[in-house]
């Protein structure tokens, strides 16, 4: 492939794209779907209001307070449970239990624990971030090679000096995948969460735009926020597993 | 089969008594694994003794458990029954005095070569760390490549660094497990060459596991020849050629058609 | 040690119940049901006949989102990573409607759907499609030039070396991205009940709190969907397990 068709190839799709879009809103001749341009005229409308810029940082504030809580909650957890295997046999399946559970379906819970607003949205978040990091980071630990183990017990390495300098190095490219995992999940489910009665945030504007008065041009730009800047916070974890230290953990074409 | 019987059952460190040369005694040594709720034996009856200084391969067919011999030696792994004593006494557990060498997975993928080499240098004072660090650096031919990643070495460069890590440490023995098993024929023989020349430097005992025949009359002392499972010692050769070897003499040859008979393949391909 | 092993365990689980009991036991508003009342609950809904008839509704909507996901998802993204050139015009686009939450579609959903069954299946649809699609682009982009070529070399024509080496060569990886996705399907399933529909775990939970505050049930429906997930999960595993499959496994690790 040449490298011109590394740029031209997606434009020309996203022409595609937004030509089939045109035509089906003509085709259909639906009065409720929005235009292409006429997303890009609610975006601009949103900005020129100042709504954009509050929305995302107020849902990237609870991303971020959600995220931080599990990751600082959740690493220490996983490597426990990846060090002694007593106590995953012990809280393994309890973990493996509350996984399933849609963060969604604690939005009563969390109201209840946390009454409306936003503690009760970063509660979610941190629930949805939380497991995939305990999950990741037990397995990481559990999985360091026995070979790593026993060089470093030969060279006479305590308990403690084994645990910082061969376990959780091993176990790091782990982590970090983990870490980029569950950044995806609280991303996802920000909307979840911003549906409980918060009045800002990208989530908000979607189920805001919908129901008053039906400004699916809003609700299109909303979701098209969401999808840049997930991939936005993608691409910058990913940077994390390029790191020199890290990058013979994860395989690159 | 009496004698025999009382032989057996003498302890083999006693009867060879231990002179000041003797490193390491291995003596009526039996493992047993459960796997799946069967027993399977693994060794049988093995004794070895091993002097200061020596190189001593042990040859032996693929799992045939020489493996599960030097990792009892080493200390990662007991015995069923039996004894394993270094300098006199009983081999506890995995000693810095005694280094393992693993095939090279066994480098950390997460520390340079400069941090390898001085990992097992956490008790020296920081100028002594960096200065061996530099002299292994040096002697292992990895000069130019200390804040290389292990991913971004060669198989060879690997097998080397770990050399180094293990050296590093000033052992008094090293145990090498297939050490160069994973690297092409030409690295392979610069690799051996490079061992001889850093074991004549610093007159480590070495116990060396292949199941390579040439690389054991290349490189050893004596070699040890152990049978299919359960693994016992079939016989004990002295390699008597002075190093360096010569691959086109007559003793070398002969020494290594003893040991294809000793294992039982043909002469031909 | 055996016995422990099994027995921790259950002691660890006991030792939770009882702190959920007693922390509801002592909390002054008790909005939240005990475990035992928990149990009344689930014993009450069987009772009634509705735990049977919510279960089933909710796995028939996941099974058809999920299946038609399937279908759609495995070729498209095969077929991507077989053509380096479609991948490089349509990946960007992926990337971008991935980290959209499958409930910022509710509004587009419904208005495509209406209120029901087709919306929820919709949803499942959507949050299953893109998972699927790039685990299949990425495990045919990953196929080994040696082993096609190997195909080649005896005389395989295109569709033989698709279905003799494309095909069993990427099927471990679909089994893993299968198992993840069906994991995701089960997460979303809440959230496409929370769409006017009248039935299943997700409307449950929902409806046992507006119509109410009967927790119990809340917490009923919860523990459902984890016990399920958690089965669902396991069964996706053993399919992972078969012998066929095995080598994907050790050749990953």
């Amino acid at each position: 492939m040449k490298p011109w068709e590394r740029i031209a190839l997606p434009v020309a799709a996203g022409a595609v794209i937004v030509a089939i879009w045109i035509a089906a809103v003509h085709v259909s001749g639906t009065t409720v779907f929005p235009l292409p341009q006429r997303v890009l005229a609610g975006t601009q409308e949103l900005a020129g209001k100042g709504v954009l810029g509050s929305y995302v940082r107020d849902s990237l504030m609870r991303v971020g307070a959600g995220y931080l809580l599990a990751l600082v909650a959740g690493i220490p957890l996983g490597i426990a449970l990846g060090w002694y295997p007593l106590a995953a046999r012990s809280f393994n399946p309890l973990i493996q239990m509350l996984r399933p559970i849609s963060p969604l379906a604690w939005i009563p819970i969390s109201i209840v624990l946390f009454g409306v607003g936003d503690e009760a949205a970063v509660f979610l978040i941190f629930l949805a971030s939380f497991f995939p990091i305990v999950t990741q980071t037990m397995n990481g630990v559990k999985e360091v090679p026995e070979m790593f183990r026993l060089a470093g017990l030969n060279f006479g390495l305590s308990a403690a000096q084994l645990f910082r300098r061969v376990l959780f190095p091993a176990a790091l490219p782990q982590i970090v995948m983990g870490l980029r995992i569950a950044l995806g999940i609280a991303w996802l489910v920000v909307v979840a969460a911003e549906m409980i009665a918060v009045d800002s945030g990208l989530g908000y504007l979607i189920i805001d735009a919908r129901n008053a008065g039906k400004r699916y041009d809003l609700v299109v730009a909303g979701m098209l926020m969401i999808g840049l800047i997930g991939l936005a916070l993608d691409t910058a974890i990913r940077r994390l597993e390029t790191l020199r230290a890290l990058r013979w953990g994860f395989r690159h074409e | 089969m009496g004698p025999r019987r009382l032989e057996l059952t003498l302890d083999h460190c006693v009867s060879y008594p231990a002179s000041n040369s003797t490193k390491l005694c291995v003596s009526g040594v039996n493992k047993t694994f459960r796997r799946d709720g069967k027993s399977v034996h693994v060794l049988e009856d093995i004794d070895l003794t091993v002097r200061e200084g020596e190189f001593v391969c042990i040859l032996g067919p693929s799992g045939c458990g020489k493996s599960t011999l030097l990792n009892i030696v080493g200390g990662f792994t007991t015995a069923t029954s039996g004894r394993v004593e270094i300098d006199g006494e009983p081999v506890r557990g995995p000693d810095p005095r005694r280094i393992f060498v693993f095939q090279e997975r066994g480098v950390f993928p997460w520390l340079t070569v400069e941090g390898n080499i001085s990992f097992g240098l956490f008790k020296l004072p920081k100028h002594e760390r960096e200065r061996r660090v530099s002299h292994y650096v040096h002697m292992v031919g990895l000069k130019g490549f200390e804040q290389s990643y292990p991913h971004e070495l060669s198989g060879g460069m690997k097998q080397r660094l770990e050399v180094a890590r293990a050296l590093a440490v000033n052992p008094d023995m090293l145990f090498l497990d297939e050490p160069f098993g994973a690297l092409d024929s030409i690295t392979r023989l610069l690799m051996r060459g490079e061992l001889l020349r850093i074991w004549q430097a610093e007159r480590k005992t070495i116990l060396f596991v292949t199941h390579d025949i040439d690389e054991s009359v290349q490189l050893a002392d004596r070699v040890v020849v152990m049978s299919a499972r359960p693994a016992t010692i079939r016989t004990i050769i002295d390699i008597d050629i002075p190093h360096p070897r010569e691959l086109s003499s007559r003793r070398y040859l002969e020494l290594r058609d003893g040991l294809l008979d000793e294992i039982g393949l043909a002469h031909k391909v | 040690m055996r016995n422990s092993s099994k027995l921790l365990p259950l002691g660890v689980f006991a030792a939770l119940t009882l702190a959920w009991h007693a922390a509801v036991v002592s909390s002054e508003q008790r909005l939240l049901p005990t475990p035992w009342e928990v149990v009344l609950g689930i014993a009450e809904l069987a009772q009634r006949g509705l735990l049977i008839k919510y279960v089933v509704a909710s796995l028939f909507r996941v099974t058809w989102g999920f299946a038609v996901a399937a279908l759609l998802a495995i070729p498209f993204g095969l077929f991507l990573g077989w053509y380096r050139r479609g991948e490089a015009a349509v990946n960007p686009f992926l990337q971008i409607l991935r980290p959209i939450s499958p409930l910022a579609w509710i509004p587009i959903s419904i208005l495509w759907f209406g209120v029901g069954d087709g919306a929820a299946i919709y949803l499942i649809f959507l949050a299953s499609f893109l998972p699927l699609a790039v685990t299949a682009m990425n495990a045919g982009r990953n196929v080994l030039d040696v082993h096609l070529n190997a195909g080649r070399n005896f005389g395989l024509s295109q569709t033989q070396l698709i279905l003799r080496v494309l095909y069993p060569s990427v099927l471990p990886q679909l089994i893993v991205g299968l198992r993840i996705t069906l994991g995701i399907a089960w997460l979303v399933v809440v959230a496409a009940e929370m769409i006017a529909v009248n039935s299943g775990l997700g409307f449950l939970i929902v409806d046992a709190r507006n119509a109410g505050n009967r927790y119990d049930l809340v917490v009923a429906g919860m523990l459902m969907i984890g016990l399920i997930g958690l089965l669902l999960d396991a069964g996706m595993r053993s399919l992972a397990n078969l012998k066929i499959l095995r080598w994907g496994r050790a050749a990953s690790s």
